[in-house]
């Protein structure tokens, strides 16, 4: 887009890295405890939107589950941690068997013993998950608002799963992990979630060098095909049934990393993770950003969110005309969200409507055209 | 056999709700490829609307009436619905055509705003602001031809939206002062109850079948019977079918297809308020209760597929006969003696929240064998 077209210099592109960076480094001095918790929990939730603007912004699939797979990386992560502090309940596992009666750990948390295999687990089980459902849906060519509302099914069957098995999984109640260990310091420790606060900031800029990858050459071209017109990529000889199940499959993985980060910031995972808003809302972060601007995505997240905490400890019941009207507002009025409004013609056409600048008279084809070519 | 009929009633019963709110659903889809994820709110309204006609047939003048309320606020919540699908359709929906996932964000703005609306704003006030969209929508409709066409138009439609508002504020203070459940705001459920013959049980071949949920049959029975008469016999009805079918060519053919939409996005918001009353008679009432019901109605959209009202009524009866069977662990009294690890099964699945899981799963593999659904519009596009 035109603003990517600005060759930076490259002190310039530097000096802000090493800015970013020591912002990074420097955060927790600066910040108090409670907004560093806070701002870490949103930049994990910006991971997850990478992964919605991979699949809406980019190839145009509008999934509203996302929080299947931001709640199974969490739970990864929340078995694991669970399993390793429970050496002093009986019968060696989790406190919360006791209050059921169960005294034998069920089978599938037998692996999350090994610290490897959860950090596979985070983001491949997910990623397997979503692989799975997309595979399913997508090989039927189900896809349009079909697609979305499969996926806020799915969602809820999820949900319902998690909540109703107190046996297996501490149904509604959730997974405590604040007052847990891991590598023998307590995890809701201030310490501890400076570290968290570090990781998190590293595997959102990690996250995003992935996502921009992905969307890069072929592959990212295939996607936008996808997304423009599906049959004429099928009918150029591609499938894109392969291509939208990696896509949904690698976005799936993305929310488990999210949410496992998310997990441990926030002390907890319980199914409220899958709820059916909070999934929609994901996409909203990545609308109001700007979708298929993958900064955009990170920026919406993180900004909404905390304006959803400032509005919500001062005027706790304007937060769901807020965020109604902005789901209205941005898809009628700004379909690019900001970054694109920014990055495409907007302050240009905002400055020739107050006359502030001339407007420029060129061939419609033209300009048509540059439009087209700017999915770099 | 008398556990057979038990269970095929409540599966019936709990089909019909779901078929009263998805055909509305259905239908709109088929004719916009829309899916408004405020249905669920608009059923919400429908189900306040029969708790605010409840009260105002307490008050002293319509006391002799009482009974008949059920039957007023069915009418009342289809056009309440009817009336805010309208609004919804003239200032968001009409704008986002061609772009079916942007609705279906905009719809869910739309619901976040109407649950917070019940919630803060007082339910007179509501109903008030009700009464002054449906003056301000229909009354220019109602002018002659004559003020219709002249210049001037847009005073006299600006005009009756005063007197509108007017009505609105008048109508909502009216109801506040004289009932004064209605007048403060309050985020908690309500309860609707039934009038006195709705209340007890029917005996038929031995079994015991609550009226509540007979009134819903019945309820669910005749609005399938008027859409069907509807879409079929009338004329509007033909033009909704042809724009269903191919909406280019009824345009060229000189339906106009903006009127099509309203009167489908009517007349589907409006079977959503009577679902609304059908939902209140079987619990209480709260601002989230349409979420309860709008997934079930989604699955029977992509069961049924969107050509045939056939396929929506098979579907959701097909999805509430199985809750119920494999819900409420009925297999298990029907074939006592079964093999012990398909009983462990079952009994693992017999919650009603289990159940769901299990439908889905059927639901996806049945669309592994028809993608789209039980009965598919046929054409030959490459994509629908």
């Amino acid at each position: 887009m035109s603003l990517s077209k600005i060759k930076f210099d490259k002190k310039i592109v530097l000096s802000f890295w090493i800015i970013l960076i020591a912002l990074i480094i420097a955060a927790p001095t600066l910040l108090p405890v409670f907004r560093l918790n806070l701002l870490g929990r949103y930049l994990s939730l910006s991971i997850v939107a990478l992964g919605v603007d991979l699949i809406w912004g980019y190839t145009g699939l509008l999934s509203l589950g996302q929080g299947i797979f931001f709640a199974l990386g969490g739970y990864c992560a929340a078995m694991y941690l669970q399993i390793t502090s429970s050496s002093e309940f009986p019968n060696n596992i989790p406190e919360f068997f006791a209050l059921y009666g169960v005294e034998k750990l069920p089978f599938f948390w037998e692996p999350f013993r090994s610290p490897v295999f959860t950090f596979f687990a985070i983001w491949i089980i997910p990623a397997l998950v979503a692989g799975l459902i997309g595979f399913l849906v997508f090989r039927n060519r189900i896809k349009g608002v079909y697609f979305s509302i499969l996926t806020q099914a799915s969602l809820l069957v999820f949900f319902n799963f998690f909540n109703g098995q107190q046996k297996l999984i501490n149904g509604t109640n959730g997974l405590k992990t604040d007052v847990t260990q891991l590598f023998g310091q307590m995890v809701g420790s201030e310490s501890m979630q400076r570290i968290f606060f570090w990781i998190t900031a590293i595997l959102v800029i990690a996250a995003w060098f992935f996502a921009k990858w992905v969307v890069k050459g072929r592959f990212g071209n295939i996607l936008i095909g996808i997304r423009d017109d599906e049959p004429r990529v099928r009918f150029t000889g591609y499938n894109p049934v392969i291509f939208k199940t990696i896509i949904f499959s690698i976005a799936g993985g993305l929310a488990g990393i999210s949410g496992a980060l998310y997990t441990v910031q926030s002390g907890i995972v319980s199914p409220q993770f899958m709820t059916v808003p909070f999934s929609i809302e994901m996409v909203i972060w990545v609308a109001v950003g700007g979708r298929g601007t993958l900064l955009g995505a990170i920026l919406g997240a993180v900004f909404i969110n905390y304006a959803k905490s400032l509005v919500s400890e001062a005027l706790p019941a304007s937060w769901m005309f807020i965020q109604g009207g902005l789901f209205i507002l941005v898809v009628t009025a700004l379909p690019e969200g900001v970054l694109g409004w920014i990055q495409g013609d907007g302050p240009r056409n905002l400055l020739q409507r107050f006359g502030l600048k001339r407007k420029i008279e060129t061939y419609p084809s033209l300009e048509v055209n540059n439009k087209e070519g700017n999915n770099e | 056999m008398e556990l057979l009929l038990d269970s095929l009633f409540n599966g019936v019963a709990i089909g019909s709700v779901l078929l009263v709110a998805a055909l509305g659903l259905a239908i709109v889809f088929g004719l916009m490829g829309v899916i408004n994820l405020a249905h669920g709110e608009l059923m919400m309204l429908g189900a306040y609307t029969t708790y605010v006609t409840q009260l105002i047939f307490k008050l002293p003048i319509l006391k002799p009436f009482y009974n008949s309320y059920i039957i007023v606020s069915i009418f009342l919540a289809f056009i309440v619905s009817g009336v805010v699908g309208i609004l919804l359709e003239k200032t968001i929906i009409r704008k986002l055509y061609g772009s079916p996932l942007e609705t279906l964000l905009a719809t869910w703005g739309v619901s976040l705003i109407l649950q917070q609306f019940v919630r803060s704003v007082p339910l007179a006030y509501g109903t008030g602001l009700v009464i002054s969209l449906l003056i301000g929508l229909l009354l220019p409709t109602t002018f002659p031809s004559k003020i219709k066409e002249s210049i001037n138009f847009k005073y006299f439609k600006f005009s009756s939206w005063i007197f509108a508002a007017l009505t609105g504020v008048l109508t909502g203070s009216v109801i506040s002062s004289s009932v004064s459940k209605l007048s403060r705001a309050s985020a908690r459920n309500v309860d609707v109850t039934a009038p006195s013959w709705m209340r007890g049980q029917v005996e038929i071949i031995g079994t015991a079948f609550p009226k509540t949920r007979l009134m819903i049959i019945v309820i669910t029975l005749i609005s399938v019977i008027a859409i069907t008469l509807f879409l079929n016999q009338s004329a509007w009805g033909m033009r909704i079918r042809a724009v269903t079918q191919n909406r280019q060519m009824s345009d060229c053919l000189g339906i106009s297809t903006e009127k099509v939409d309203i009167i489908t996005f009517g007349i589907g918001s409006g079977l959503a308020g009577v679902a609304g009353v059908a939902v209140s008679l079987l619990g209480s009432v709260g601002p989230n209760v349409g979420g309860n019901y709008i997934v079930g109605c989604f699955m029977v959209v992509v069961l049924g597929g969107v050509g045939n009202l056939l396929g929506t009524v098979l579907a959701s009866f097909g999805i509430g006969i199985m809750t119920d069977l494999i819900g409420a662990g009925r297999l298990l009294s029907i074939w006592p003696d079964m093999p012990l690890s398909l009983s462990n099964i079952i009994n693992f699945f017999a919650t009603t929240s289990m159940a769901r899981v299990m439908i889905f799963a059927l639901i996806v593999i049945f669309l592994q064998f028809k993608p789209t659904g039980l009965f598919p519009q046929k054409g030959r596009m490459v994509e629908n």
